[in-house]
């Protein structure tokens, strides 16, 4: 009864067996590697073997028949032992790619994330932060794992996103959240628990700025448009209607308000300019990553370009560049602006100093190492009221100053927008009849 | 971030507590960034939300004073974690009192928008809410992060903050005397700038307490003072007859 069971069992197996030894074969493997690999099972499988003949010699002995057949099944058990492949013992075979070895099953997480080009954080059921990926790392700062999402994302539709989620009232809740500070972000977040009784969840943020940027900018864009156009505009019209008028038979009356009016549209054209690059740059709040400048280089071209400019005004400008690389990330034609905007005004407001010095220096006062240009001029300088506000859209000084210097109002505006994008830092410096120090302090990374 | 204690129930309540405190400090952050951008761009209805939702934050005051006060009776909390619970008390007081401010800010809404003002009059205004905005969210980060190595920049924004109210107290004093239908909304301005200025002085306050939780120390005492607005003074100009 029991022989021929166990018989029956052992054929079939051994059927097995010499099959996957024909695929074995078809694999292209060496004789040598096959005896090898037969010695290794069978050493591997020592314990089970010797087990299994023991067996078979009890049984056979109880059977107390055919004694012959005993040595062939141990035969037979051996080279099942040496060549039926083991799916958890087989090593990997030489030619196996990599997309075999790895499943998806057993993708990392981490690799995932990082390959998703929105911020994507994962947290566990406590709200605390597993793992953020490179964007949202860039987007929101240090995410270290173990930070709490809900101390993080403060706005109570995320309180309540986050809450959702986590109590498992909801299996897909999203959410619109809006980063004010320091450029407007505007995000659409999604929160959702990953796969099944992981107790990982996770928050994919979609960009949304760009829309909300353009609704914004033609409504900014309006009201700071019509309301600074509006004065030469007036101005105009009103020296038209005294063209038409009572100045219609005097020539050098004539010769005088054309004058104002042209100075009047070249302001006007200067303000919609400036207008529509400072328009441009809340559109692309982020700097385009990668791209490093030569700061020494662009300065210094910044120099050359406004060479006439100081010229005509008086001014010598000095140069005071400390040696070594000065590379900086950023974007050059911003910089150049920049450094553009920060010399003209240096040559036209310091005029009666005579003298600008640009100085390029190494600076540790900040948090963390930087670049810093500082541009000075010696010229009437600027009351300490007025320091912090300068930067403003529009605030000026002294509005007769700027408007015979043919100043806009937002070249200093322009200047802190582009400087925010670099993460670099704008400091004034001045006094009253001292002139006045500008120096941009950019991140020396 | 804290210890573990062997009653897990006695942590559960400590991340409590700092989780109402963070949610609270995002309904002070709203309520503040409403009521600027209710009186930017004149919106009466959005300074009446800020209105209501002041409750919130009252609310979120009381129950983390009431939480507090059962675990100190419960669990006789030691250094840290009763700097921690301490803590919440204090920063809680300071955001309540944030959403008070940003409060009276929208109730002068009404007062300052009647009639179309020049939008120069609150470009200043917004430049100092966005520092003062700025303050709050870089400190309750530090409160989520603990990390505070970075908190430096608290001093040195207190003083931006107070030398931009310096300048705007200036400013609007000059269009006071420029004209005097600028009066009213000038001085309803002027204490939404007062305002603005305490939210940022509520933020460092906040900072501090921060320091304390996490050090056992107070902040290093050099308390800079920038707000020169008492002895702000402009010259009288007799009116041309």
């Amino acid at each position: 009864m029991l022989w021929g069971c166990s018989l029956a069992v052992q054929r079939e197996v051994r059927g097995a067996g010499m099959e996957r030894m024909g695929d074995t074969n078809r694999a292209d493997r060496t004789g040598d590697g096959l005896l090898q690999l037969a010695v290794r099972r069978l050493w591997g499988s020592r314990w089970l073997l010797s087990g299994g003949v023991a067996g078979v010699v009890v049984a056979s002995s109880v059977a107390g028949s055919a004694l012959y057949i005993a040595p062939a099944i141990v035969v037979v058990l051996l080279a099942i032992a040496a060549f039926a492949p083991t799916s958890e013992r087989s090593l990997p075979l030489p030619g196996a790619g990599p997309a075999e070895a790895m499943s998806l099953r057993d993708l990392s997480g981490e690799y995932l994330a990082a390959a998703v080009a929105d911020p994507l954080i994962i947290f566990d059921r406590y709200g605390s932060v597993i793992h953020a990926n490179a964007a949202a790392m860039a987007a929101f700062g240090n995410l270290a794992p173990g930070l709490s999402l809900p101390l993080k994302f403060r706005a109570p539709e995320m309180q309540v996103l986050i809450e959702a989620v986590l109590s498992g009232t909801a299996a897909v809740e999203t959410a619109e959240y809006i980063e004010k500070l320091p450029v407007e972000r505007a995000y659409r977040v999604s929160a959702s628990p990953v796969g099944h009784g992981t107790e990982l969840y996770v928050l994919v943020f979609k960009d949304q700025s760009e829309t909300r940027r353009i609704d914004r900018m033609r409504a900014d864009f309006i009201a700071n448009a019509s309301h600074e156009l509006r004065t030469p505009l007036a101005s105009i019209a009103g020296f038209i209607e005294t063209l038409r008028g009572p100045a219609r038979k005097d020539p050098a009356a004539q010769e005088q308000f054309l004058q104002i009016m042209q100075n009047q549209t070249g302001r006007m054209a200067r303000l919609i300019d400036d207008l529509l690059s400072l328009s441009r740059l809340e559109m692309r709040p982020y700097l385009a990553p990668g791209s490093r400048v030569d700061i020494r280089q662009v300065v210094g071209s910044v120099i050359d370009s406004l060479g006439p400019l100081a010229k005509e005004n008086g001014i010598v400008v000095e140069k005071n560049f400390i040696e070594g690389p000065l590379e900086v990330a950023g974007d050059r034609d911003e910089l150049f602006q920049v450094f553009e905007n920060l010399m003209e005004n240096a040559c036209k407001y310091g005029q009666s100093g005579g003298r600008v010095v640009v100085s390029i220096d190494r600076g540790a006062s900040g948090p963390e190492p930087s670049v810093d240009v500082t541009i000075r001029d010696f010229g009437p300088g600027i009351a300490e009221e007025h320091i912090p506000r300068i930067t403003e859209r529009f605030y000026r000084v002294d509005v007769d100053a700027s408007r015979s210097q043919k100043g806009t109002g937002l070249g200093l505006s322009i200047v802190k927008h582009i400087l925010t994008r670099h993460s670099a830092r704008l400091s004034i410096k001045s006094e009253l009849g001292q002139g006045a120090a500008f120096t941009v302090h950019l991140p020396a990374k | 971030m804290q210890s573990v204690h062997i009653v897990s129930a006695y942590d559960e309540e400590l991340k409590y507590l700092t989780k109402r405190i963070a949610a609270m400090g995002g309904h002070a952050e709203r309520m503040v960034e409403q009521a600027i951008s209710a009186l930017v761009n004149a919106d009466p209805d959005l300074a009446q939300k800020v209105i209501k939702d002041d409750v919130v934050l009252d609310e979120g005051q009381r129950e983390i004073d009431e939480k507090a006060i059962v675990i100190i009776a419960r669990r006789q909390p030691m250094a840290t974690d009763l700097r921690e619970i301490i803590g919440a008390i204090r920063i809680s007081a300071d955001l309540e009192r944030i959403g008070d401010l940003g409060k009276n800010v929208a109730k002068r809404v009404v007062a300052v928008t009647q009639e179309r003002q020049s939008n120069s009059l609150f470009r200043g205004i917004e430049a100092l809410a966005n520092l003062a905005l700025q303050q709050l969210k870089d400190v309750l980060d530090v409160y989520a992060s603990r990390n505070i190595d970075s908190i430096g920049f608290v001093r040195d924004r207190d003083e931006q903050i107070d030398a931009m109210y310096t300048s705007l107290f200036r400013e609007l004093l000059t269009y006071m005397m420029e004209d005097p239908r600028n009066i009213t909304p000038c001085t309803h301005l002027l204490f939404c700038a007062k305002n603005i200025e305490r939210i940022g002085d509520h933020a460092t306050n906040i900072a501090e307490t921060i320091y304390h939780i996490v050090t056992g120390d107070q902040m290093p005492a050099e308390r800079p003072k920038e707000d020169k607005t008492d002895r702000v003074v402009l010259p009288v100009h007799q009116p041309a007859k």
